[in-house]
């Protein structure tokens, strides 16, 4: 174990690492400024459980009806691939009628053991062509995420004959009239891209990995499938530029105390042995970057948003900017209202003459003539 | 956001209360609304799940869809919402018709709880308007033409309008919370922070109003915990008792799964009409009514052209209609930030910060000059006006008063004053009378305290386009005229998917079975 693991396994404190799926994965490129959170996911550290603990459980749940959805599309879609499935990639893809073979990774014999799961996809997909079918169902990928190996299951992979590699995304909500909801979509388009980079890795150069993957999609109000091109480029250069922070973990660890831990080892009657103020306490000696996007995709959001409170910053980055960047709600008023603030900054001339300018502003258009 | 309405976010934040960003109410509320609170299936793009409908905050109308995936229930729900949708808008085309061209006295409004509202409302439009009303596959006559009003509407939804308000939108747009505009989406929170409970600050009450336990969420989604732990048992319920043949465990599981749902909707009915009662108690700005107007035949025209048998909105725009969409939204917003501007000195005070417009002091005047270089000789009175405000209009910009809509001013100099302010020179170009001494109260006085900016109220013609027919190549050519084909009979649910029970068992079982 390196020192980096080694540090990373204290902060875990006993625990197992939290898998990385491509959802959390995709998710490292919301707040990619966010050092607790860089260091939470570098350590694998179970962050739902974590926050739940210091008293502040996460918003996030997912309706037994959207999950039931879900796999009730992909089943329709894969347990008769001939019905809809292979005509939709053949046009898409443009895919030759005789090169059609579809391989099941879900299991190997019966076993669902991950790392056999994986041995046998690098096996076929790095086949040689002419020994090679051309769809591959839940293949089982490996990929690094802050010098840990995370398992990966894209929904379908596609090989063309001219040897590049599509991913292809199945999705169940829906297209209609050609529209469908944007935040569901670039999610899907992140997703893929960590399924494109996973690709890539175990491919090296054998096959390209095209940077355009399938979205497949029940049309209108139907559960027909419709498939649709994403052009996922963008969404690659955010991962990669978020995975070399990660791997860069050593800086932000250097910043962290080195007691700081995250543990949740439990006593003999299964409770956390620590107190959840103590936990609470060592959070908070890693430092945050709270914005309210967390809300929609970080289980710490709540957490962080009440240590933000009385900052510029939890009321939204564009309220920051227009108070000139200032962070301290307090000290915001005082510039703007009081007669003789403390001394203002050099820096802060500007922003502060500003704010005392929309003071006087709002108070003379709200009728108090002070 | 601008400066001063996030410097009012600042101090709602360190207040524990929202502050008033609007002086006056620039959205007409009506007197008699139609509050619709849609809840729908989670996962799916459009599956009722139960409404909560009226324009009587005393006797709000419960609807509710015992198995949301069932085509039939769908669209006997989409009848129920018609019967009162369509006897609402119908009472305001209930009096005589007007003379062509003129609007009804009224137009309806409809009040969603957020934003998903509207998206679900135009949904339900986009799967009910097509549905053919006899032969194979009919649904209830009602049923397509209330998709072409609940399309009409979301499509209508836009701040310068008020056919179909949200109330999360109209309350952010005069209220600054002390939490972010993301936050504001949530209706409870909202409220929280412009009206908490008594002996709670905004912040605590927002914190309890953001429990989905203690305040359910104004939809159209539920919150999992209660799909998982209350609805998915009830739909469950009563899908049991219709297999087994008992009508009345059906009768006991239906009545439950009201119950459930009345409870989860009523209290959003209750803070939607909060934000009415809110809304209401601020005093009207000027131009709403002339807004409002627009509205009303917007509403006449659309209520004319359905009572002519029109078809239903396309699936999508045509390249013409699409590009004349889009302008009239662009000019609508335009009209809209002037006319707040000059209805609201909070407004203008915006633009001051911005250098587009300047309040200061009439210090001089001369009433009677006279332009002398022409042939015959013009009334171009000269005014004064000393600012604190930074002013970046420089020499032969048009200005105009809110105090003087119609009156052009041109910047005839800009100089710097004493202590700082500056000094503006204006010559007054009309709105003055024929004679050659103003009218009286046409020029500012001496003292007068006088506003003037570049925003202007003219209205500008939107440029010419072509007609459907002459629809240019490159944007597709003409388009096909629509006729109803057998597309719009079946599209909804391509058969197999929902011949069967399969599908609605997977959802209900939440995937279970797979695992």
């Amino acid at each position: 174990m390196t020192d980096t693991e080694q540090r990373l396994a204290s902060l875990r404190g006993g625990q197992l690492p939290k898998t990385h799926n491509a959802r959390t994965i995709a998710a490292l490129a919301t707040n990619p400024g966010c050092p607790r959170r860089a260091v939470l996911d570098a350590a694998a550290v179970d962050k739902a459980k974590v926050a739940s603990r210091a008293g502040y459980p996460a918003p996030f749940g997912m309706s037994p009806f959207a999950l039931g959805r879900g796999v009730a599309f992909e089943r329709r879609l894969k347990d008769e691939p001939e019905k809809d499935l292979l005509m939709l990639l053949r046009q898409a893809l443009d895919l030759d009628i005789a090169e059609v073979g579809f391989t099941d990774l879900n299991e190997v014999g019966g076993s669902t053991d991950l790392a056999l799961r994986h041995e046998r996809t690098r096996r076929l997909l790095t086949a040689a062509p002419d020994q090679r079918g051309t769809l591959f169902d839940h293949p089982l990928l490996r990929f690094a995420v802050g010098g840990r190996h995370a398992y990966l299951e894209p929904d379908l992979i596609a090989f063309r004959h001219d040897d590049t590699v599509h991913v292809v995304e199945i999705k169940s909500f829906a297209i209609i009239d050609d529209q469908a909801d944007g935040a569901k979509v670039a999610a899907a388009a992140i997703q893929s891209a960590v399924y494109v980079l996973a690709l890539r890795d175990l491919l090296g150069d054998r096959a390209a990995v095209h940077d355009q993957t399938i979205l497949i999609a029940p049309r209108d109000f139907s559960l027909t499938p419709v498939a649709a091109t994403l052009d996922v480029r963008k969404q690659i250069a955010v991962l990669q530029r978020q995975l070399s922070r990660i791997a860069a973990i050593d800086d932000l660890l250097e910043q962290v105390p080195p007691d700081v831990t995250f543990s949740l080892e439990p006593d003999g009657k299964g409770q956390p042995r620590r107190d959840a103020a103590e936990l609470l306490r060592d959070i908070l000696r890693v430092e945050a970057s709270y914005a309210p996007q967390c809300l929609a995709s970080c289980e710490m959001c709540y957490l962080c948003r009440d240590e933000a409170s009385g900052t510029t910053g939890a009321l939204g980055k564009s309220v920051r900017e227009e108070a000139g960047g200032i962070e301290s709600v307090q000290k915001v008023l005082a510039y703007a209202y009081e007669k003789d603030p403390y001394p203002v900054p050099a820096d802060l001339a500007e922003a502060a003459a500003i704010l005392r300018r929309a003071a006087v502003l709002r108070r003379r258009s709200l009728g108090d003539p002070s | 956001m601008t400066a001063l309405t996030s410097l009012a976010r600042i101090e709602a934040a360190s207040l524990g209360r929202a502050q008033l960003i609007r002086t006056v109410r620039h959205v007409h509320v009506s007197d008699r609304p139609l509050v619709f609170i849609p809840l729908g299936l989670a996962g799916e793009p459009c599956a009722p799940l139960a409404a909560l409908v009226g324009d009587d905050r005393s006797a709000p109308r419960l609807l509710v869809v015992t198995s949301p995936l069932n085509r039939d229930e769908r669209f006997a729900f989409a009848a129920s919402l018609a019967d009162v949708v369509l006897g609402y808008i119908g009472s305001y085309l209930a009096g005589p018709e007007p003379a062509d061209n003129e609007p009804y006295p009224d137009a309806p409004q409809v009040i969603v709880p957020n934003a998903g509202g509207v998206a679900f409302a135009r949904l339900l439009g986009r799967s009910t308007r097509f549905r053919p009303a006899v032969g194979e596959g009919a649904v209830p006559a009602a049923v397509p033409v209330l998709g072409r009003w609940l399309t009409y509407l979301a499509e209508r939804s836009h701040p310068s309008a008020s056919l179909i308000l949200t109330a999360t939108g109209a309350l952010a747009a005069h209220w600054a919370t002390g939490q972010s505009a993301v936050e504001d989406e949530n209706l409870a929170t909202l409220l929280a922070w412009i009206a908490p409970p008594p002996g709670l600050n905004g912040a605590d009450a927002a914190l309890i109003a953001e429990d989905p336990a203690r305040c359910p969420p104004a939809g159209p989604a539920t919150d999992p915990g209660f799909d998982r732990d209350v609805l998915s048992g009830r739909l469950t319920a009563i899908r049991d008792a219709r297999l087994i043949a008992d009508p009345a465990a059906e009768r006991r599981a239906v009545t439950a799964l009201e119950r459930e749902l009345r409870e989860v909707l009523a209290p959003t009915w209750r803070l939607v009409w909060q934000a009415i009662d809110l809304l209401r108690a601020l005093p009207e700005a000027g131009h709403v009514a002339g807004r409002r107007k627009g509205d009303r035949l917007s509403f006449s025209g659309y209520a004319r052209y359905l009572a002519e048998g029109g078809f239903p909105q396309p699936r999508k725009d045509a390249a013409v209609d699409a590009a004349r969409r889009l302008v009239r939204l662009e000019s609508d917003q335009q009209r809209l930030e002037a006319q707040m501007a000059y209805d609201d000195p909070l407004v203008m005070a915006e633009y001051r910060m911005t250098g587009e417009a300047f309040e200061g002091v009439v210090t001089r005047v001369e009433p009677t000059r006279l332009d002398e270089s022409g042939k015959k000789a013009k009334l171009r009175p000269w005014i004064w006006v000393e600012t604190a405000d930074e002013v970046t209009a420089g020499p032969g910009t048009e200005l105009r008063s809110p105090a003087r809509p119609g009156q052009k001013a041109v910047v005839i100099d800009v100089e710097p004053a004493p202590e700082g302010s500056t000094l503006v020179t204006l010559e007054l170009q009309n709105g003055m009378g024929r004679g050659l001494v103003p009218a009286a109260g046409s020029v500012p006085g001496a003292d007068d305290v006088v506003c003037y900016t570049t925003l202007t109220l003219d209205f500008q013609a939107p440029p010419a386009f072509p007609s459907r027919e002459d629809t240019p190549w490159t944007h597709g050519g003409p388009p096909p005229e629509y006729v109803p084909t057998e597309l719009d009979r079946t599209e909804a649910w391509d058969g197999a998917d929902w011949a069967g029970d399969a599908y609605a068992a997977e959802v209900l079982d939440g995937g279970l079975a797979d695992q």
